[in-house]
C-alpha cells in the first residue's frame, strides 16, 4: 500500500494535497455553529449532483413529455420519488445553508482583507447557484415553472433598446416553449454545474491560501509556535472533519424530516400550482417565485415610479440587480479596523440587525400578493437594505471599536 | 447571538402561516391512506362516476390494484371500462377537443388534483353544487363559481336548492363517523338516493382516493422516514462521541 502511494505520489502530489488541504491545514480552534454551513453546502452540492444525475436518466426534456416524465419518476421509477424529493428539497436546503454561510461572513467580517477573493468567488457561486436554481425550476414544466420563468425572462425585456431582443434570444422563442426548456435543461445539467464546481474549487483554494477567519476575526498566523504552527490552529483533519460530521447528522435529521414528511413544505419548496402542467393560455392568479428569490422579487415590485423616461419595471430590475451587485464590493465598503461583529461598535451591530430584518421581511413580502401597504413596507426595507452597504464606509469608520484580544476566545 | 437567532425566528414566523388558501371557506378533512376500505370505495366511485370524463393518466391500474389490495381479476372485471391492460396508464377515451366544445374546457386530468387544490378543497367542491338556473347546465358550485362541470352525482346527492353551507357548518367527522350536522345542504330541489350523511361519507371516500392517487407513496414514505430518522439519530450519537473524543486534546 505504501509502495503504491509512493508510486502515485512521485507522479501526482497527493500527499501534499492531503496535507495542504486537510491534515496540515490549520484552522482556528474557536469555530462556532456558524462554521458548519460551508461544509454543509458542499454536502448539499454533492446531493444535488448525484440525485440530479439519476433524475436525468428518467427525465424527458421536451415540452410534450417533461411534466409526465416527472410523474413517471414519482410513480414508476424505483426510488424515483426519493431522488426527486432529495433534489427538490436539496435546492431549498442549498439556499438555506448558503444564506447562513454568507450571513456568517457578514457577522465575522470574513470578506475583509486578505479574504476579498474568497468573498468574490463565493458571490459568483451564489450568482451561478441562482441561475442554476432558476433554470432547474423550469424543468418540471408545471404552471409555476412556466409562469415564473416567463416573469423572470421578461425582466430582461425591460432593458431599453436591446431588451425585447435579449429576452427573445434567451427564450429562443416568442414565449417560453419546449425550445426554452431544452436549452435550460442543457445549462442546468451540464454548463452551470461545471462552472459551479470550478468556482467551488477556486473558493476553497483561495481560502486555504490565506487561511480561515474565525468568530474573533483574529489572524491566527500572527501567533505561531516554534514549529511554525499557529498556536490557535488545529489541523482540519481530524478535528474539524469529525466536528463537521456532527453538523452533518443534525442537518440530515432536519433535511430528512422535510424529505419524508413535508416534501412540499406547505407550498414553499414545491409550489402547489406546479402540480398542474404548464399552460401558456392560462395565467395563474398569483405568480410567486420560490422562496429563495423572494427578497429580490419584493425589491423589484417595490419600485413603482417611472424615472427619466424609463419604466418602473426597468428601475425595478436595476434595483434588483443592484441588490446583488452591491454584495460584490462589500470587502471595499467595510473600513472597520476590526473584522468581527464582536468587536465592532453598536452602529455596525444595529446596521447588521436592520439588514437581516429587511432581507427576511422582504423575503416574506415577495411571497405574498402585493397590496398598497405591503408595497410601502417593501420600499422602506429596500432602502434599509441598500443603506446597510452605502453607509458602511461611514459607520464602520466612525464608531468606537472594542480592543481585539491577542488570542482567540472561547 | 442568541438574540439574533431569536430575531431571525420571529421574522420567519409569518411565512409559516402561508398555507392558507384563497379565501373561499372550506370544510376541512384529514385523509387516511391506510384506510383501504375507504380507498376501495373511493376507487369504485371514481371509476364509475368520474373517469368517463376525467383521466388519471399519470397512474397505472396495476399500482392502484396492488396498493388498495384489490385482486387483479376483480379489478379488471369491474374497474377497467376502456379495455386497457392492467399495466397501462389510467387514460380515458374522451376526445379533448370535443370535450372543450361541450364544457368550455376539457375536463382536467385528476391524478394530482388533490395536491394542486388541496384535499379540503376537493371534498368541499364535491359537496358544493347547487341549483342555479342562470348557468347553462342549471348548476353552480359554491367553491368553484361558474363551474363548467355538470352535477354528475345528482342521482346520489340530489340537487341542493340553495347554496350549501360549505365551511360554515361543521359536518361529518370522517374518522369517527360522528355526525355533527346532517349535511351541507339544508334543502333539496331534487331528492337523491343517498341521505346527506351517506353522501358526505361517500365524498370523503372519493376525496381520500384522489388524495391517495396524487401522492401514492405517502404511507410508504412516512414509514421509511421513521427508520431514516432513527438511523440518523444513532449516527449522531456516534459522531458526537467521536467528536468529543478527538476534541479532548484541544484546549
Amino acid at each position: 500500500m505504501q509502495k503504491l502511494l509512493n508510486w502515485v505520489d512521485e507522479r501526482l502530489p497527493v500527499v501534499d494535497a492531503w496535507n495542504n488541504h486537510l491534515a496540515k491545514y490549520y484552522a482556528p480552534k474557536n469555530f462556532n455553529v456558524w462554521y458548519f454551513f460551508g461544509s454543509l453546502a458542499m454536502l448539499v452540492l454533492v446531493n444535488q449532483l448525484v440525485t440530479g444525475i439519476w433524475l436525468t436518466m428518467s427525465y424527458n426534456p421536451t415540452g410534450e413529455g417533461a411534466f409526465a416524465s416527472v410523474e413517471y419518476i414519482m410513480r414508476d421509477v424505483q426510488w424515483g420519488w426519493l431522488l426527486r424529493y432529495l433534489h427538490s428539497t436539496g435546492a431549498s436546503a442549498f439556499f438555506i445553508v448558503v444564506y447562513l454561510h454568507m450571513f456568517r461572513g457578514l457577522m465575522y467580517g470574513s470578506y475583509q482583507k486578505p479574504r476579498e477573493l474568497i468573498w468574490l468567488f463565493g458571490m459568483l457561486i451564489y450568482l451561478v447557484l441562482m441561475a442554476e436554481a432558476f433554470m432547474g425550476y423550469l424543468l418540471p414544466w408545471g404552471q409555476m415553472s412556466y409562469w415564473g420563468a416567463q416573469v423572470i425572462v421578461n425582466l430582461f425585456g425591460a432593458i431599453p433598446v436591446i431588451g425585447e431582443d435579449l429576452s427573445l434570444w434567451i427564450r429562443g422563442d416568442y414565449l417560453i416553449s419546449g425550445i426554452t426548456l431544452n436549452r435550460f435543461f442543457a445549462l442546468h445539467v451540464v454548463a452551470l454545474p461545471i462552472v459551479l464546481l470550478g468556482l467551488v474549487v477556486l473558493h476553497i483554494l483561495a481560502l486555504h491560501e490565506v487561511g480561515s477567519n474565525n468568530p474573533d476575526g483574529i489572524d491566527i498566523k500572527k501567533n505561531k509556535d516554534e514549529n511554525g504552527i499557529p498556536k490557535d490552529g488545529i489541523p482540519f483533519h481530524p478535528y474539524y472533519s469529525v466536528h463537521d460530521l456532527v453538523g452533518v447528522a443534525v442537518f440530515f435529521f432536519i433535511f430528512f424530516i422535510v424529505v419524508f414528511f413535508f416534501p412540499e413544505m406547505g407550498g414553499l419548496f414545491i409550489e402547489k400550482p406546479n402540480f398542474e402542467p404548464a399552460n401558456a393560455l392560462k395565467t395563474p392568479a398569483h405568480i410567486a417565485p420560490v422562496w429563495y428569490f423572494t427578497p429580490f422579487y419584493a425589491m423589484l415590485r417595490a419600485v413603482t415610479v417611472d424615472l427619466f423616461g424609463l419604466s418602473a419595471k426597468f428601475w425595478g430590475v436595476v434595483v434588483m440587480g443592484g441588490a446583488i451587485a452591491i454584495l460584490f464590493v462589500l470587502p471595499w465598503l467595510d473600513r472597520s479596523p476590526v473584522r468581527s461583529i464582536r468587536y465592532k461598535g453598536w452602529l455596525s451591530k444595529i446596521a447588521l440587525a436592520l439588514f437581516t430584518v429587511s432581507f427576511v421581511v422582504l423575503g416574506y413580502l415577495g411571497l405574498v400578493p402585493a397590496t398598497e401597504g405591503r408595497t410601502t413596507v417593501a420600499q422602506i426595507l429596500t432602502v434599509v437594505y441598500f443603506l446597510y452597504f452605502i453607509l458602511m464606509p461611514f459607520y464602520t469608520r466612525m464608531e468606537k471599536t472594542k480592543p481585539v484580544p491577542e488570542r482567540v476566545t472561547g | 447571538m442568541r438574540k439574533l437567532i431569536f430575531g431571525l425566528f420571529i421574522a420567519i414566523l409569518p411565512v409559516l402561516g402561508l398555507a392558507a388558501g384563497d379565501g373561499v371557506p372550506l370544510d376541512h378533512i384529514e385523509t387516511d391512506h391506510t384506510d383501504k376500505a375507504s380507498l376501495q370505495r373511493g376507487a369504485a366511485m371514481f371509476t364509475n362516476y368520474c373517469m368517463g370524463c376525467h383521466s388519471m393518466e399519470y397512474a397505472r391500474y396495476k399500482r392502484v390494484a396492488e396498493d388498495l389490495e384489490i385482486p387483479i381479476d376483480l379489478y379488471e372485471e369491474n374497474l377497467i371500462f376502456t379495455g386497457a391492460q392492467i399495466g397501462e396508464l389510467m387514460k380515458n377515451s374522451m376526445n379533448k377537443d370535443m370535450a372543450a366544445d361541450w364544457f368550455g374546457a376539457p375536463p382536467p386530468d385528476l391524478s394530482l388534483e388533490s395536491r394542486l387544490r388541496g384535499e379540503s378543497w376537493v371534498y368541499s367542491y364535491l359537496r358544493g353544487f347547487y341549483k342555479d338556473e342562470t348557468r347553462p347546465l342549471g348548476v353552480n358550485n359554491v367553491v368553484f363559481d361558474k363551474v363548467g362541470m355538470p352535477h354528475v352525482l345528482v342521482d346520489l346527492q340530489g340537487l341542493c336548492a340553495v347554496k350549501p353551507n360549505i365551511g360554515h357548518a361543521p359536518s361529518v367527522e370522517p374518522l369517527s363517523g360522528n355526525i355533527k350536522n346532517a349535511s351541507a345542504c339544508p334543502e333539496y330541489a331534487i331528492e337523491g338516493s343517498m341521505s346527506g350523511v351517506e353522501f358526505d361519507r361517500a365524498m370523503y371516500d372519493l376525496t381520500n382516493f384522489m388524495s391517495y392517487m396524487a401522492d401514492p407513496i405517502k404511507v410508504e414514505r412516512e414509514r421509511l422516514g421513521i427508520f431514516v430518522l432513527i438511523f440518523v439519530a444513532i449516527f449522531f450519537v456516534f459522531a458526537y462521541l467521536l467528536n468529543r473524543e478527538y476534541w479532548k486534546d484541544v484546549h
